[in-house]
């Protein structure tokens, strides 16, 4: 802030120059994010609350698979340390560097999804989708939320490849990159909750 | 509105990522990961409860971890409206979650009352 | 029904319309439906033909309708919310006429299910549709004005939440021709909006309707509280800001912590009615209480969303016509954030008969009798402004006298309400339905006529005539009490809501005279239209050339009415509270030389042009027509990942440019020093 005071009985009442404002992309993200993970609190409340409903159907003993899960988990992890590497990659302004950890980043995220739609796709097979009970209704809303979050994802990584070639590191590309970090890192936030609320509890119910 | 030209590059006002951050986040997180899993994959504990309050705890830390290192939260950033944002929604996280479970575990109880055992055994 | 798609359809139609055929035309064989869609289409040919003959396509597309300028935005939500509110009254005026008539023999003008159908919409529509915009709209125009800011921190994000709103409050009015409107109460409570007992459409249009406008309400949240924390002119503090201002950054706060909830509580309904899960219906599990809690964990946010923002007018009203600075002001921004997080801890007490038990409802009782205390808190600060102050009765202050009367009477019989045992006599009764039209007309309606009358010479340039003003203020509140007394006598006698007829004769006496309570109204709102149309006539003997005609306190008087599209030729520096007071105590000077060019956004159509695919995508999801959902959504992803590519965004406004508008101002303040 540079308001020049002036002496006492007639300050400065208006700046000369043209006032800075601060960019808000990040902070607008941010909010954003707090926002999503309210829609997730509500899901995991959900799952909270009708997770053991079972209406006759199969429980989450019979039905995870945790050597899948930490599979999935170690993808996902990695993934976020690759994406961190991109962040380190540009500070330095190697775009290079950053579009081969954007494409590992991005691999590892669609492996994340193929597992993850191997595991829907199979428990459909074995009659336990999304309308078999109150819990697997829940199970799905809340796991595939966070899937379609990590596919949207992706397809955010890869236009800002094609926008990052175009026009290399500016403030704008800065800014982009820097909010996609923040998504990708929220989206590994929540899957923590999701192992160890829906994954870890449920088979140990 | 966006000052792009008389805005330099990094912005903002927190502390540049780096590699040792992320590479501190990562291994806390692997271990915060493997530990859970190992405890339920192994059964290694024989209480339930124990396991479940450990998960928890370790899961707890693990945001922690993840929000600290990989988002780079800290008092500074954003001038505290990032902190203050993220306790606030924290709060709302708590009480939604707790709040709604209080109300409907209850309601669960009192419209469907489980029977006791006394009760079961003196059933036709 | 009207959705029952024919036997016979062929599978091509089946592809190609989904479960829309002609028979979902039913208005045709309703004559009061008819008799709307004639009206409505005659009244819309009239208009779309006059902005032909005078050529104003291009002018309303270009200056309008691509506008990212926030004051234009707002004016825009203002129009939309008095549009909607002709739609939602001319709902509240049949039922209360129909429920006036429909006694013993006779089942009144209405069959169930069109009445049904109406009470819906209405408590809809005025929610989200009237309300929503009335309180976005005073926001989009007065905070930016009042923080010295030259737009908000996202203009094509605020042109974007509009039209959002807009393709929300569009798919409503098709269904008044198209299909038909749910039939569930304005929460749409499974079961009863289960895919089993709403087989039809009604449901889906309220599901995709709320969606859309749902993503732009957040949008303006964001946008709002980065704006506020981010773009106040220098020297304005957290403390300093003007309690509009506060109250705008807690509403969207609560905007930003509340609506996803909504937004995931119908997203769980859709997914029971497209994808038959088990969230809440009656087997496989589900929970229809689940639905309850969840959606009154939004649900009461949304009224302070609705009603904070009013509580900064009144503090911004009372002050200026009281010449004198807030009483409490400190106070009152702690009794705003206060109210801010209680919202969050009352939510159960919309449901005490639901039977979770005397601890639960105890809890909650206790939290929603303790957010009357910084309520009250604000009340003996908006009087202790006016005692001994030099009290101007102008309409702004009518109205905040008049709110402050009613709407107190309306915080006691809620906290009647918020008494568990009282609330099981009282639930689902008339004297609800009296209490929350006490606090929402007594409140939000009657601020924000307070805020229109006070703001509107701001926005147009001159001031609104008083005559009709004054005509409009007593309609209303007389009118109000009339309507809606006899439903706190009623639901006291144990008259349940939503009922299209009644067999006790005794009780038609305050129907009646609840509808003429209602018809009273109706003459408070033609008023108010003619209001503004008389003051438009008489607009060069209203007109304001200072640019602050109440001698006001906050910076949004500081510039010309209406304001340049850059708003402050130089950016303000703010030092005391009421930095507009101070300036003008101080002896501050305009500037008139010196200007420099001024960097501002441009104009887009992207925007509606999202606007427009989000709307057809809905009407897709609502008829079941699958092509049209994906080639709509595959459209609506590829074209915001378009818009990001589109670097072309701002310009600078030229020095010359500058200075010349602000030469006309000049002229302007020595024409008006000249006449007083």
């Amino acid at each position: 802030m540079s308001a020049n005071q002036g002496t006492a009985t007639t300050p400065e009442f208006y700046l000369r120059e043209e006032h800075h404002v601060e960019n808000g992309s990040m902070l607008g993200f941010w909010l954003y994010l707090m926002n999503d993970s309210l829609i997730f609190a509500i899901l995991f409340a959900c799952y909270g609350v009708l997770g053991a409903n079972y209406a006759g159907g199969p429980g989450p003993a019979e039905l995870f698979d945790l050597r899948l899960i930490a599979v999935n988990t170690a993808l996902l992890l990695l993934s976020s340390i690759t994406y961190g590497m991109v962040m380190i990659e540009m500070q330095r302004k190697n775009v290079r560097a950053m579009q081969m950890w954007f494409v590992i980043t991005g691999l590892l995220g669609a492996g994340f999804i193929g597992i993850e739609l191997y595991e829907f796709a199979h428990l459909i097979h074995i009659d336990a989708g999304p309308g078999r009970s109150a819990f697997l209704s829940s199970f799905f809303a809340l796991v595939g939320c966070h899937g379609l979050h990590v596919t949207f994802g992706i397809i955010w990584l890869v236009t800002l490849m094609v926008q990052l070639q175009k026009r290399g590191v500016d403030a704008v590309m800065w800014r982009r990159v820097s909010c996609l970090s923040l998504f990708w890192h929220f989206l590994d936030v929540v899957w923590i909750g999701v192992f160890t609320f829906v994954y870890l509890m449920g088979v140990l119910r | 509105m966006s000052g792009e030209h008389a805005e330099s590059l990094h912005g903002h006002d927190h502390a540049p990522a780096t590699l040792r951050g992320y590479l501190t986040g990562f291994i806390l997180s692997v271990v915060l990961t493997a530990i859970p899993f190992w405890l339920v994959m192994s059964s290694a504990l024989d209480s339930k409860t124990v396991t479940i309050a450990i998960i928890l705890a370790l899961g707890a830390m693990q945001i922690v971890v993840h929000v600290i290192y990989f988002l780079h939260m800290d008092a500074k950033a954003e001038d505290g409206w990032n902190l203050m944002s993220f306790l606030f929604t924290a709060t709302l996280i708590l009480i939604m979650l707790v709040g709604s479970m209080w109300i409907m575990f209850h309601l669960r109880d009192n419209t469907h009352p489980q029977p006791t055992a006394s009760e079961v055994r003196n059933m036709p | 029904m009207a959705t029952a798609a024919p036997q016979d359809r062929s599978e091509l139609a089946e592809f190609l319309f989904g479960r829309l055929s002609l028979d979902s035309l039913a208005f045709l064989h309703d004559p009061i439906l008819l008799g709307t869609f004639i009206g409505s289409a005659i009244g819309g040919m009239a208009v779309l033909g006059w902005v032909t003959k005078q050529q104003l396509w291009g002018y309303l597309w270009r200056e309008w309708f691509c506008s990212i300028d926030h004051k234009k935005i707002g004016v825009m939500y203002i129009i939309l919310a008095l549009v909607m509110l002709l739609r939602g009254f001319a709902d509240a005026i049949m039922m209360r006429t129909h429920q006036a008539v429909a006694f013993g023999d006779s089942m009144g003008y209405l069959p169930p299910h069109h009445y049904d159908q109406i009470f819906t919409a209405h408590g809809m529509i005025m929610i989200f549709f009237v309300a929503m915009p009335m309180i976005a709209g005073l926001m989009n125009i007065i905070v930016p004005l009042q923080i010295g800011a030259r737009d908000v921190a996202f203009p094509f994000l605020n042109n974007l939440s509009l039209w959002l709103s807009t393709a929300g409050a569009a798919l409503v009015m098709v269904s008044l021709f198209v299909g038909e409107f749910a039939t569930t109460g304005w929460l749409a409570y499974p079961p009863l909006s289960g895919a089993e007992h709403s087989p039809g459409v009604g449901v889906d249009y309220y599901i995709w309707a709320l969606q859309i406008a749902g993503v732009g309400t957040l949008l303006t949240g964001i946008n709002f509280l980065v704006t506020i924390v981010k773009m106040r002119a220098p020297g304005m503090r957290l403390m300093k800001m003007p309690v509009f201002t506060w109250t705008a950054l807690c509403t969207n706060v609560l905007i930003v912590a509340a609506f996803p909830v909504l937004t995931a509580a119908l997203a769980l309904l859709a997914m029971d009615r497209y994808l038959g899960t088990h969230f809440f219906t009656a087997d496989g599990g589900g929970n229809a209480m689940m639905y309850i809690n969840i959606i009154w964990i939004w649900g009461h946010p949304e009224v302070y969303i609705l009603i904070l923002p009013i509580f900064g007018v009144f503090s911004e009203v009372v002050p200026a016509f009281s010449r004198k600075p807030l009483f409490g002001y400190t106070s009152m921004v702690y009794a705003t954030c206060v109210i801010t997080i209680l919202s969050y801890l009352v939510w159960l007490h919309h449901f005490f008969t639901m039977g979770s038990g005397a601890s639960v409802n105890a809890f909650f009782g206790l939290a929603t009798m303790i957010i009357s205390i910084p309520t009250g808190a604000k009340l003996f600060n908006w009087l202790f402004t006016m005692y001994r102050g030099r009290i101007r009765m102008t309409l702004p202050m009518m109205w905040t006298l008049a709110f402050m009367v009613t709407f107190t009477v309306g915080g006691m019989t809620g906290v009647m309400l918020a008494i568990p045992p009282v609330d099981f006599l009282l639930h689902n009764s008339l004297f609800l339905i009296a209490h929350f039209h006490n606090v929402i007309i007594g409140g939000v309606v009657f601020g924000f006529f307070a805020g229109f009358n006070f703001w509107f010479p701001k926005v147009t340039g001159f001031r609104l005539e008083e005559f009709w003003g004054k005509v409009s203020f007593w309609l209303w509140l007389v009118g109000y009490w009339v309507a809606f007394t006899p439903l706190y006598i009623l639901g006291l006698m144990g008259v349940s809501r939503r009922m299209s007829h009644f067999d006790d004769p005794s009780l038609q006496i305050w129907f009646e005279i609840a509808m003429v309570g209602a018809f009273l109204i109706a003459g408070g709102i033609a008023a108010f239209f003619m209001q503004i149309y008389v003051s438009f006539r008489k607009r060069e003997e209203l007109r304001d050339h200072t640019g602050d005609p109440w001698n006001a306190r906050t910076l949004e008087w500081s510039t010309s009415s209406p304001p340049p599209p850059y708003n402050f030729a130089f950016t303000p520096v703010v030092h005391e509270q009421d930095a507009w007071w101070d300036m003008k105590k101080r002896g501050y000077e305009r500037p008139t030389q010196g200007f420099i060019p001024i960097h501002m956004p441009k104009n887009t159509a992207a925007g509606m042009v999202l606007s427009a695919i989000a709307t057809i995508c809905g009407f897709g999801l609502i008829w079941h027509i699958w092509w049209m959902v994906i080639a709509s959504f595959v459209l609506l992803v590829i074209g915001s990942i378009v818009h990001t590519f589109n670097t072309d965004r701002d310009y600078h406004i030229p020095a010359e440019e500058v200075a010349r508008i602000e030469a006309e101002r000049t002229q302007q303040l020595a024409a008006a020093g000249a006449q007083a």
